[in-house]
């Protein structure tokens, strides 16, 4: 069981309010889907939320069975999709996968990234180097390294963003299987994701 | 604890062989590396022409190629991560210690290619006297350690910088300064034919420079890479 809590988040850059007060709890089966317009803060704050970034107050409290986990420890529970986060286009898809296994300590890591590469349907050119492949495989393998470990809580910033049909099929099934999982957090701002996957919603700006 | 030890040495050994496989392939930092230092160089070779220079001098330029040769190569462990937006899937999946411990080991590496590389040349080229051959491998071994751990953590620190390429020199050369004097020196004897016993004042700043530097980088490295 897993239980995020944003206590009353807010940043600024350069003394300019980014967002203030943000103030959510996500708990075990739900989605947040975070909306608003360009500029309003809806990627800082997932970034916040990773811990990639610092708020300038605030707090965030992850809670799993029970125990809460220091902010430190916060990263082994969670998987992060974003148009910031690259990988590296100097090595296979496979390759890629094993890497992030083997710094992740995970067992098995060869199969891991395998099954991984299965679920994103890109078994097919597992190993072909990223540099070759389109943007949409790209972000399919975000997917595949950001479910990796089997996070708790799954943050997608943009997810649907150049991927096709059966892309955006892929990313409802995986939000699906993460809320039996664990929780979801998820920016867009596309109406239609807004209404298909958020069981709750935050609007910033 | 012993068990905590072996996971992140295979962590780091990961990080070490993923950069080691991507720099096969691009052959990046080697390139700007060796470019950088086998220019200096030739430019060296020519500007002195049949003037015989003194160890002194010697000393200095081959420790001045081999700084800024780091300076140019040891900088892209980091940046590239940074640029090409790598770095944040690092942060999230790898102990912080470890990314240190990993680009460490592939920095000191590099560098280790870049002596075995320049120095025959500089010696063919230049021609300078070295009376004590062992002395000269165990100073560039030694400064080849402390450059290496203080370049890796100042990387990581100029990677987040708007002026990525051109500040980290400007940031080593204080840092650096007494692993240079020494190893400058260091140099000079071994190229006078002295003794070991005699360059060991100079050892040991060599090494005692490493172990600082190299423990405090791996205290404060937490700080720099999540901040």
């Amino acid at each position: 069981m897993i239980s995020i809590e944003l206590d009353n988040l807010t940043k600024t850059y350069n003394e300019q309010i980014i967002f203030s007060g943000v103030q959510e709890t996500v708990s075990q089966g739900n989605c947040l889907v975070v909306s608003g317009p360009n500029g309003s803060g809806k990627t800082t704050l997932l970034k916040i939320i990773a811990g990639l970034i610092r708020p300038s107050a605030g707090e965030i409290r992850l809670t799993v069975e029970n125990q809460l986990i220091p902010r430190e420890k916060q990263k082994d529970y969670l998987g992060y999709v974003s148009p910031d986060l690259m990988l590296y286009d100097e090595l296979s898809a496979l390759e890629n996968l094993n890497f992030f296994a083997r710094v992740r300590g995970l067992a098995k890591e060869g199969r891991k990234a395998e099954e991984m590469l299965e679920r994103v349907q890109l078994d097919k050119w597992k190993a072909k180097m990223v540099s070759t492949y389109s943007t949409g495989m790209k972000q399919r393998l975000k997917f595949a390294y950001a479910l990796l470990h089997r996070p708790l809580l799954l943050l997608l910033d943009e997810p649907g963003s150049n991927l096709d049909q059966t892309g955006h099929a892929l990313v409802k099934d995986v939000i699906e299987e993460q809320k039996q999982r664990g929780c979801v957090i998820l920016s867009t701002n596309d109406p239609t994701e807004v209404t298909r996957y958020g069981d709750r919603i935050l609007h910033l700006g | 604890m012993v068990t905590g030890f072996f996971i992140w040495v295979k962590q780091a050994a990961a990080i070490l062989q993923k950069d080691i496989k991507v720099e096969f392939r691009t052959k990046y930092s080697l390139n700007s590396f060796l470019m950088f230092a086998l220019t200096t160089l030739v430019l060296v070779s020519f500007s002195v022409g049949p003037y015989l220079l003194d160890e002194v001098v010697h000393s200095a330029l081959i420790w001045i190629i081999l700084f800024f040769s780091a300076m140019g190569g040891l900088a892209r462990s980091f940046v590239k991560e940074q640029e090409k937006g790598t770095v944040y899937a690092l942060k999230l999946s790898a102990v912080p210690e470890t990314v240190y411990l990993g680009k460490f080991i592939y920095n000191l590496s590099l560098l280790f290619l870049v002596i075995i590389i320049v120095i025959p040349f500089y010696i063919f080229f230049l021609s300078p006297p070295v009376g004590n051959p062992g002395l000269l491998a165990l100073v560039l071994f030694l400064g080849s350690l402390g450059l290496a751990a203080a370049s890796t953590i100042l990387a990581a620190i100029v990677s987040q910088a708007n002026v990525k390429g051109n500040l980290l020199p400007v940031l080593a050369f204080p840092i650096l300064l007494p692993l240079l004097t020494a190893a400058i020196n260091g140099t000079r004897l071994a190229l006078e034919g002295f003794p070991l016993g005699k360059a060991m004042a100079e050892l040991q700043i060599l090494i005692s420079f490493f172990a600082i530097m190299f423990t405090v980088s791996l205290l404060l490295f937490n700080f720099v890479w999540e901040t």
